[in-house]
């Protein structure tokens, strides 16, 4: 109990560096909260998509489209349930930096996505209306929208000024799902460019393919993508798992820099660290062959500076991560829709706790290293 | 009279310990802060080095990327057509009509896929792009499957040495060349025969065309007559312009995220120079006396200890710019989020950035140091001699 309390008195004997230090700290534990959490946000996409959903795409790449003849022969695939059709529509609400996704999609789509929730009404008002679309609860929050809206959206790949009202709003069924797009009729969509652009009329996007029994999405894909062997348009399909981790993996060099920097911000505070316990250390090097002499071993030395920096860390950490829920939420509003999911794992918060431990831990090596190696003559003749 | 500089550097000296701690807390914010500053302008130099200032673009209107772009024949005969544009020494038009799509290539180490630009090109291309220069093996020939790579293609995706094929749209192409584009945005492209890649792809139209001017002002001219026909959907940009645009979300993003996370962390690296000068003022209350009973004015006693500060900084900064300069070898490659492609550049160091890095030091230092040089300055002399 004694020294216990020693440890704390001690850790508070110059009080305004234990706060900077402690300050320090707990920004330090938040910045690292908050990247860890970016990554996260990061693969949020991926890790809310399901392994029970197939995507069959072009295998040159996701510009070409596919034939919609392939719809009814994806269909005839043993195992297959539903097959859906998705257009990336790409384009833009008002100014370019108001980007999120608008996908043109077959009327069977919703029924694929069993994670969005669209009251029944809105959705027979969505079906009735050629023009009509769907959007979720994120980016309806954002800019505001409401249903019987008009939002006009100017096209990028297919020209022109589109208008399409608000029929619906879905939402998700938890907070890890990301509900920050839109949804219209491929119908609308392809009977346009029919009468403007015959050649690029009947293209799919890409089809969303629902299958029995999730296991067997690996032997489903290859049966699908062999029926397309050697076709005008051979297809590339995997789940939608994977095709999401696929779109991640582009910025993967992003992402390890955001890692990497992530750790170093605990560096930074290390060596902040480790430089106030050497200095208190170097201070009371006389103090520390005083407790030798009166017969006190290196251990007893030792718990004493690890326990003092362990006590420094314990409130750094404490409050950073009390700070980190709050800081995540301001900064989710900030991003501006960046980043629809944006929440502090468990997985972050253990991690945040274990990296304040590490600092405290590495800090305190060398101080406890030289004051359980100090001679009782030299420490006792030391001048701070 | 002023406290010497060779007493304040010394000081940091008999601290070495402290010093290098501090120092290194510093280095590695300035490290951030300068790799952040060093990759926009790798970015930027590789977006603004792809176009040429002389060449004009042609896209369908409101496509803001030559892959969301098209061009009819007949549209493309038009433009190509217009007095501006200049003639090649066989009085051919200097034009090249080109398809542009995006294929998904395995980045090599990994099983990763990305996606790489593959551009059809018309035969003069090379003269409307003169910082392309072929490296190795020979140019395609027109009319035939084969391909040519640049240079960070070669580099970062598998299968695409000289000699071996890539296949995509029902043909094997084989890799003929390599070329180098002087760090520009074609690096990270794939070339071939435009009509042959039209073709394999069963495409009518041409996505973009790319045009020299035969004098450089009758560009606007240029652009009105292209708005203004009503047989033409395009607008025409000049090509730099065009590049650098596409430049500016990835750009905004590296800065926002950069200048975020260095102004946290700088928060950080700022309390540890003010813990070791709050440090450094506690144990040299005696000296501070003494200096001030020499006869030492309270602002010789603050700028000396501020320029100690200024001095941490400072060794901070060059430390951590030294170990950003090494960055210089290493290359960064990403998705570049508004054309959907693969973009590799460069971190690229600027004397503009070496003095805004070490000016931030400094700045850490100075904000560091104040409030401990303000106390020691303060101090009274009879009340720091004594405890001394």
């Amino acid at each position: 109990m004694y020294v216990l309390k020693l440890i704390t008195k001690n850790a508070f004997r110059h009080r305004l560096r234990t706060i900077l230090t402690v300050v320090g700290l707990a920004i330090a534990v938040l910045a690292y909260g908050l990247l860890q959490t970016v990554v996260d946000a990061w693969y949020a996409g991926a890790a809310a998509a399901s392994n029970a959903r197939l995507v069959t795409r072009n295998a040159i790449s996701l510009v070409f489209p596919l034939p919609l003849s392939y719809e009814g022969r994806i269909r005839g695939i043993d195992g297959v349930t539903v097959v859906a059709r998705s257009n990336w529509f790409g384009g833009i609400y008002q100014e370019p930096k108001n980007f999120f996704a608008q996908f043109a999609v077959s009327d069977n789509y919703l029924d694929l996505y069993p994670e969005f929730v669209l009251p029944e009404d809105q959705h027979v008002a969505y079906l009735r209306d050629r023009k009509g679309c769907v959007v979720g609860r994120q980016l309806a929050d954002q800019f505001g929208f409401k249903l019987g809206d008009v939002l006009p959206i100017k096209g990028t790949i297919f020209p022109g000024t589109w208008e399409f009202v608000v029929r619906g709003i879905f939402e998700g069924v938890d907070e890890t799902k990301v509900t920050r797009q839109m949804m219209f009729h491929w119908e609308y969509l392809n009977e346009t460019v029919r009468k403007t652009a015959r050649r690029r009329a009947d293209q799919v996007g890409l089809y969303v393919v629902g299958i029995d029994n999730p296991d067997n999405a690996a032997s489903i894909s290859r049966s699908i993508d062999a029926v397309f062997k050697n076709s005008l348009a051979e297809t590339l399909t995997e789940t939608e798992q994977a095709f999401q981790l696929g779109f991640v993996a582009m910025s993967n060099e992003i992402i390890a820099a955001i890692r990497i920097v992530s750790y170093v911000v605990i560096l930074i505070i290390m060596a902040v660290m480790a430089n106030t316990m050497a200095m208190s250390a170097r201070e009371r090097t006389s103090e520390y062959a005083t407790l030798k002499a009166l017969g006190f071993g290196p251990a007893f030395l030792t718990v004493l500076i690890f326990g003092e920096s362990m006590v420094i860390c314990t409130i750094g950490g404490a409050f950073g991560l009390l700070l980190t829920p709050l800081a995540a939420s301001a900064f989710k509003k900030a991003a501006g829709g960046v980043f629809p999911v944006f929440e502090v794992s468990r997985q972050t918060i253990l991690l945040q706790i274990g990296c304040a431990l590490v600092i405290g831990a590495a800090a305190a090596i060398v101080p406890a290293l030289r004051a359980a190696r100090v001679r009782i003559v030299d420490g006792l003749r030391a001048i701070g | 009279m002023a406290i010497p500089l060779t007493y304040i550097a010394r000081n940091l000296w008999a601290r070495r310990l402290t010093t290098a701690l501090t120092a290194s807390g510093l280095a590695l914010v300035v490290f951030v802060f300068a790799t952040v500053l060093m990759l926009d302008a790798g970015l930027k130099r590789t977006l603004v080095t792809t176009g040429e200032y002389d060449n004009a673009i042609a896209i369908r209107k409101g496509s803001e990327t030559e892959i969301q772009s098209g061009i009819y024949r007949d549209q493309a005969n038009i433009i190509e057509m217009h007095p501006a544009v200049a003639m090649a020494s066989d009085g051919q038009q200097l034009v090249s009509k080109e398809t542009v799509v995006l294929i998904s290539l395995i980045k090599s180490g990994s099983d990763k896929a990305s996606n790489v630009v593959i551009r059809g090109i018309s035969a003069l291309a090379l003269q409307l792009r003169p910082q392309v220069k072929l490296v190795a093996g020979r140019l395609f020939k027109p009319g035939s499957s084969e391909i040519m790579v640049g240079s960070s293609i070669a580099k970062g995706f598998s299968g695409t040495r000289i000699g071996e094929h890539l296949r995509f749209a029902q043909r094997d192409w084989t890799v003929v060349g390599l070329f180098d584009a002087g760090g520009s945005g074609f690096d990270s492209e794939i070339w071939g025969d435009v009509d042959q890649l039209m073709q394999a792809f069963r495409r009518t139209a041409y996505s973009a065309m790319v045009v020299r001017l035969g004098d450089s002002d009758s560009f606007e001219r240029f652009k009105s007559d292209i708005d203004a026909d009503p047989r033409l959907a395009q607008e025409v940009k000049r090509e730099q312009i065009f590049y650098s645009d596409q430049s500016k979300a990835l750009s905004t993003f590296i800065n926002v995220l950069g200048f975020t996370l260095s102004g946290i962390f700088s928060i950080g690296a700022m309390i540890g120079a003010m813990i070791t000068m709050y440090a450094s003022v506690a144990n040299r209350t005696g000296e501070i006396g003494t200096l001030r009973a020499l006869g030492f004015k309270r602002r010789n006693v603050l700028s000396a200890f501020l320029l100690e500060a200024l001095l941490l900084g400072l060794t901070g900064g060059i430390a951590g710019l030294a170990f950003a300069s090494l960055m210089q070898f290493a290359s960064f490659s990403t998705i570049n989020f508004q054309t959907f492609s693969d973009l590799s550049f460069r971190f690229i160091l600027t004397p503009g950035i070496v003095l805004k890095t070490l000016l931030f030091a400094l700045l850490m230092g100075f904000l560091g140091g104040f409030l401990p040089a303000l106390r020691a300055s303060r101090m009274k002399i009879v009340d720091s001699l004594r405890a001394a």
